[in-house]
């Protein structure tokens, strides 16, 4: 086993030798329900440390950013959290993942079913090559959760509807997804997740691949999901975690080092690390 | 810890919104200095040169509203750099208006027909010095980003109070004991009122500072001496 401390040993920025991944001790009060929590959370791609001990807390029906230089682990982090890092060859998790207080790493848990309660949503737009219809019927369609075309329909209508996409789309379901623009089909991967109903829904920079205006969109429609749902959101960029987020996570060289309500990170970072990320003056 | 941006015209232009306050602290700070001089001494030349040079500031803080407009608009600053051009825009607006007040004591210099006539001239000087001191003090704390220095001046606002109302006392008596003196001593109290609100304005770039370094304003009440006292509070004082 790598011991954690020689994860970044050779590789960290002398001027912040000190940072530590945050103890459970040290976590911000939340003042609301904890949907996912995470505990000394570790993980290996071989024998790399990509994970230090993470210990954070995801409140329900909010939105929570995650921030840090690439090769932080935000994304390896986030993928944790519906065990989409399972398939990867060489991977190794410690530690403990729950969702509403269960493991979501025991044995007894089928990683498809954890999958359809924590949804995710790509980088990069990735309809299916089939109908607008069948993109978002693919997910209720294999979990079962329509018996009939009309219940089908409506399941679809509502997800499309729930994703701001339904009045553009309404009177082309048959149509290929492929033909969308890009911040449509973005959209309707949204509308795709949302499809199954799930719990938390977790977004990969979303909205690296968009123009502004589609941007917006999704921005603006993070904002009406969190009302049904937990959002997790990975981010390059700083400006959309402070303008969707409430809770934001600094993440470092595979260390949690700052979380906090989203307001005062971008205003009074507490870590010196924190603050000269945002700032613009890391490294 | 890293001190500059990556990128590096970032620093250049916050420079340059440090550069225009500090020269408008030190404008003020001469204005203020010329002012009272202007008045004691009654040196009309010295208070019409105090009048001409208020747009000096004025174009100091145009150019620090510009400047942080730009900054807003293309850097989307954050965190201390947010709170720093969010300082600049607040110190510049006080220190833009205590230049107004020094211009206003000029003015006044220039009615007052006999200065030898006009009541309390060293009470006034003390209380002009003492105002001058704590701007230079606070336009230093927000040159060195010294947050004890900006508490030392925040601290001070009380101690000015208290010399602004001793020296209304000290007027009122002087015109109620001399009916000649009330035309020249209304003019005189409006100077002292307006050094004290100058002091005002000292103290609060010295909470924007503590603000700008420390990411909060000081945490109690600023301390402040009694803002009203009436005839009776000096004859009570003189009893006393």
């Amino acid at each position: 086993m790598v011991a954690v401390t020689e994860i970044t040993a050779s590789e960290r920025d002398a001027s912040h030798a000190d940072a530590v991944t945050i103890p459970v001790d040290r976590l911000p009060e939340l003042g609301g329900p904890v949907k996912m929590q995470t505990r000394d959370l570790k993980l290996w791609y071989s024998d790399k440390q990509a994970l230090a001990g993470i210990n954070l807390d995801v409140p329900e029906r909010q939105v929570t950013a995650f921030i840090g230089p690439s090769g932080c682990g935000k994304t390896t982090f986030l993928k944790c959290l519906n065990r989409m890092n399972d398939t990867i060859e060489g991977v190794r998790i410690e530690g403990d993942v729950t969702l509403d207080g269960t493991d979501v790493y025991d044995r007894s848990v089928d990683p498809v079913q954890l999958r359809a309660r924590v949804g995710m949503v790509f980088q990069k737009p990735n309809p299916f090559p089939k109908s607008i219809y069948d993109n978002v019927a693919y997910g209720p369609r294999i979990h079962g959760l329509a018996t009939n075309r009309g219940d089908l329909d409506a399941i679809v209508e509502s997800s499309l509807q729930r994703a701001g996409l339904w009045n553009e789309v309404k009177d082309r379901l048959g149509e290929m997804a492929t033909g969308m623009s890009g911040g449509q089909q973005q959209r309707l991967c949204i509308a795709r997740t949302i499809a199954v109903s799930p719990e938390v829904i977790l977004m990969d920079e979303p909205c690296s691949a968009l123009d502004p205006i589609s941007t917006a969109r999704v921005e603006e429609l993070i904002d009406e999901l969190r009302d049904n749902y937990t959002i997790v959101i990975v981010t390059h960029n700083l400006q959309q975690a402070a303008r969707v987020s409430q809770l934001t996570a600094f993440f470092h060289l595979g260390r949690l080092i700052e979380v906090n309500d989203t307001a005062e990170v971008f205003q009074n970072p507490g870590e010196s690390m924190t603050r000269d990320y945002i700032t613009g003056r890391f490294g | 810890m890293p001190t500059q941006h990556t990128v590096r015209s970032y620093d250049s232009e916050l420079e340059k919104v440090d550069h225009h306050i500090i020269a408008m602290g030190g404008l003020v700070e001469d204005q203020l200095r010329n002012a009272i001089k202007a008045l004691v001494e009654g040196d009309n030349d010295l208070a019409r040169h105090v009048i001409e040079h208020d747009q000096d500031i004025d174009d100091h803080e145009r150019e620090v509203d510009d400047l942080v407009t730009r900054i807003i608009a293309l850097r989307q600053p954050l965190a201390e750099d947010l709170r720093r051009v969010k300082t600049a825009l607040k110190v510049a607006a006080n220190l833009e208006r205590m230049g107004d007040l020094a211009s206003n004591i000029s003015k006044r210099s220039l009615v007052i027909e006999d200065v030898a006539q006009v009541p309390q001239r060293e009470a006034l000087r003390r209380l002009g010095n003492a105002v001058h001191g704590m701007t230079v003090d606070v336009v230093d704390a927000f040159r060195d980003g010294n947050a004890d220095l900006a508490r030392r001046v925040w601290n001070q606002d009380e101690q000015i109070d208290e010399m602004y109302n001793s020296v209304f006392l000290a007027i009122l008596a002087d015109m109620i004991s001399d009916p000649k003196l009330i035309a020249p001593g209304t003019h005189i109290h409006f100077v002292a009122k307006n050094i004290e609100r100058i002091g005002d304005h000292a103290t609060n770039i010295a909470e924007m500072v503590s603000y700008m370094i420390q990411g909060q304003m000081p945490g109690e009440d600023r301390p402040k001496a009694s803002s009203v006292v009436t005839a009776e509070d000096g004859e009570a004082a003189e009893q006393a």
